[in-house]
């Protein structure tokens, strides 16, 4: 099993080299790879759910100077997310990119954040997580600023700066650690890492670095140029994965390695913080004019609710009642991944075949992409909550665990922050429902409809009514 | 009395407040980034300082490792961000 966990990260900076050098055949290359990366993503995802949490030593060198990469449920389920969101882009940006020069820039560049996000969750110590942060960043920028116009390289460059500032303070953090306690590995830390100072101020740093990267109301600012000016398959990765792969660091940080250090106020700090990011994110969404604006605020308001669960958490004993939250705060996560890739990369097909993505022009857009529009109208099932769809389960987790821990605030937030999505899911679909006439040509291509119209299916359906299995999944490879 | 290691420590802390005092005031692009390195020099100087086990003691060679790193992160950032910063000023070069 533990050749999954090394093929994951192997497998596409392998491929990103490849893509590098043999530009004509880059993208069989991506599709022969993603369904390679998918395919250990399942195997990993097995061996974990039999065999509990897997671990690998690179070369065989030990914790401290070795690389030892790590796999337990939560970060399995994330890695075949990943997979799937990648895989169903990938196949999405073969046809949205013409050009062949346009492809030749994009792939090792794609690959590379591919690799950056595996390597992230598999790594087990603060120092690799510090490297392979920056190595998602860097690729991450790169591919923001890919259109090469003006507003988007303005975007990348202020979104590469706050990253770097992000991981400064994560890095003064892991320094601290390590001169308090003489490792970087988690599960040693987990052990003798004790409250006072250095604990404190090194959690402090970290996760201020880390909320700086998920772009925490108020430290948003940087997201909705950055994800409303990249091209379409970068916007649905940026917003739905690679967000989460610092709010996943947050998430192994306070509940696993300082679980016993973090305060019931400092969990109320962010909690207070996810309500301003659902509040602020979706009424902003609601008066965006431009349709990836409306997205991107979105994702600020959708990654507020998932700060909303660490007052709870705190708040419920260890055991059977944490984890069910803990499993609804995944559920959340997972189904706004599908969610929103599906959403940025059916408005991609809006704006290449408008040439604008202005809400207010898109009047009768359904007579010509009844299956974009569709797709949209998924996605925002899954944003809004409603049943089938995995929000629902998590959302529904998020107000049980608020009303069982006695914390009314959050049942209204979350309540707010619903109504407010409904209201601007409408609005999109008020627009694309007219019957004024669409003056474009319209056609869309399968290879850009299928993966958005699968992706948010998987959000609305899939994850919605085999939701269980998650939860058994998380319980089965702690 | 201060001895080398913390000298090199509170300089390394001295230098991350300089350059994060930059970095959030400074308006200027070039400013911003050299601001970013300095506060890099920071970090490195403490890392450097956390290393050290006494007189006459090998100084511990992971925050050694960490630094190489940290800097080779460091450069390629840096010239990603002067690449960007570059085709932003070229094409307005009044701005």
């Amino acid at each position: 099993m533990t050749d999954a966990l090394i093929a994951l990260v192997a497998l596409p900076l392998t491929a990103a080299l490849l893509a590098l050098l043999l530009p004509r055949i880059a993208t069989a290359l991506v599709i022969f790879s993603g369904l390679a990366i998918t395919a250990s993503a399942i195997a990993l995802l097995y061996g974990v759910n039999t065999a509990g949490a897997l671990h690998y030593e690179l070369g065989g060198w030990t914790a401290g100077l070795g690389i030892a990469l790590r796999a337990d449920g939560l970060s399995a389920i994330l890695l075949l997310m990943i997979a799937l969101v990648m895989f169903a882009a990938s196949v999405y940006a073969s046809a949205y990119f013409g050009k062949a020069s346009e492809r030749a820039q994009f792939w090792p560049l794609w690959l590379l954040l591919w690799t950056a996000l595996n390597a992230l969750l598999l790594s087990g110590d603060l120092f690799n997580l510090y490297v392979t942060l920056e190595l998602l960043g860097l690729s991450a920028v790169a591919l923001a600023a890919l259109s090469g116009k003006h507003a988007a390289v303005q975007a990348a460059l202020r979104y590469l700066l706050v990253g770097l500032l992000g991981s400064m303070l994560f890095l003064v953090g892991v320094a601290l650690l390590y001169a308090g306690y003489a490792t970087l590995d988690l599960a040693t830390l987990t052990q003798v890492v004790k409250p006072g100072p250095i604990a404190w101020s090194a959690l402090t740093l970290m996760t201020l670095g880390l909320l700086l990267k998920t772009a925490l109301f108020p430290l948003h600012f940087w997201l909705p140029p950055a994800h409303g000016s990249a091209p379409a398959p970068v916007s649905a990765v940026l917003s739905a994965l690679v967000v989460k792969a610092a709010f996943y660091l947050v998430l192994r940080l306070w509940l696993d390695v300082f679980a016993d250090i973090v305060t019931p106020t400092a969990a109320n700090l962010l909690g207070v913080l996810g309500a301003g990011a659902v509040l602020w994110g979706s009424w902003q969404a609601l008066r965006a004019e431009r349709l990836k604006l409306l997205a991107a605020y979105s994702t600020v308001a959708q990654l507020g609710y998932l700060f909303l669960f660490f007052p709870l958490l705190l708040a419920l004993p260890p055991g059977p009642a944490r984890d069910v939250a803990t499993g609804g705060l995944v559920m959340l996560a997972l189904t706004h991944g599908f969610a929103k890739a599906g959403l940025f990369l059916a408005i991609g097909i809006v704006q290449q075949r408008s040439g604008h993505d202005n809400i207010q022009e898109l009047g009768g857009m359904v007579q010509r992409l009844p299956l974009t529009t569709f797709a949209i109208a998924l996605a925002g099932v899954a944003l809004i909550g409603l049943p089938p769809s995995g929000t629902f389960l998590g959302k529904w987790q998020l107000i049980s665990a608020a009303i069982a821990t006695g914390q009314w605030l959050w049942v209204a937030v979350t309540a707010i922050g619903s109504l407010l999505a409904a209201a601007y899911i409408f609005r999109i679909l008020g627009h694309a429902f007219g019957n004024q006439p669409y003056p474009h040509q319209a056609v869309a291509v399968a290879r850009e409809e299928w993966p958005a119209l699968l992706l948010t299916l998987t959000a609305t359906l899939v994850l919605g009514l085999a939701g269980a299995h998650v939860w058994t999944l998380l319980e089965n490879g702690s | 009395m201060l001895t080398t290691q913390w000298l090199y420590a509170l300089s390394g802390c001295l230098l991350l407040a300089l350059g994060l005092r930059s970095a959030l005031l400074h308006p200027a692009l070039l400013q911003r980034i050299l601001a970013i390195n300095v506060m890099g020099s920071g970090v490195f100087m403490l890392l450097i300082a956390i290393a050290y086990r006494g007189p006459g003691m090998p100084p511990d060679p992971i925050p050694h490792a960490l630094v190489l790193t940290g800097i080779v992160v460091a450069v390629s950032a840096t010239a990603l961000a002067l690449a960007l910063a570059r085709r932003l000023t070229r094409e307005q070069p009044h701005d």
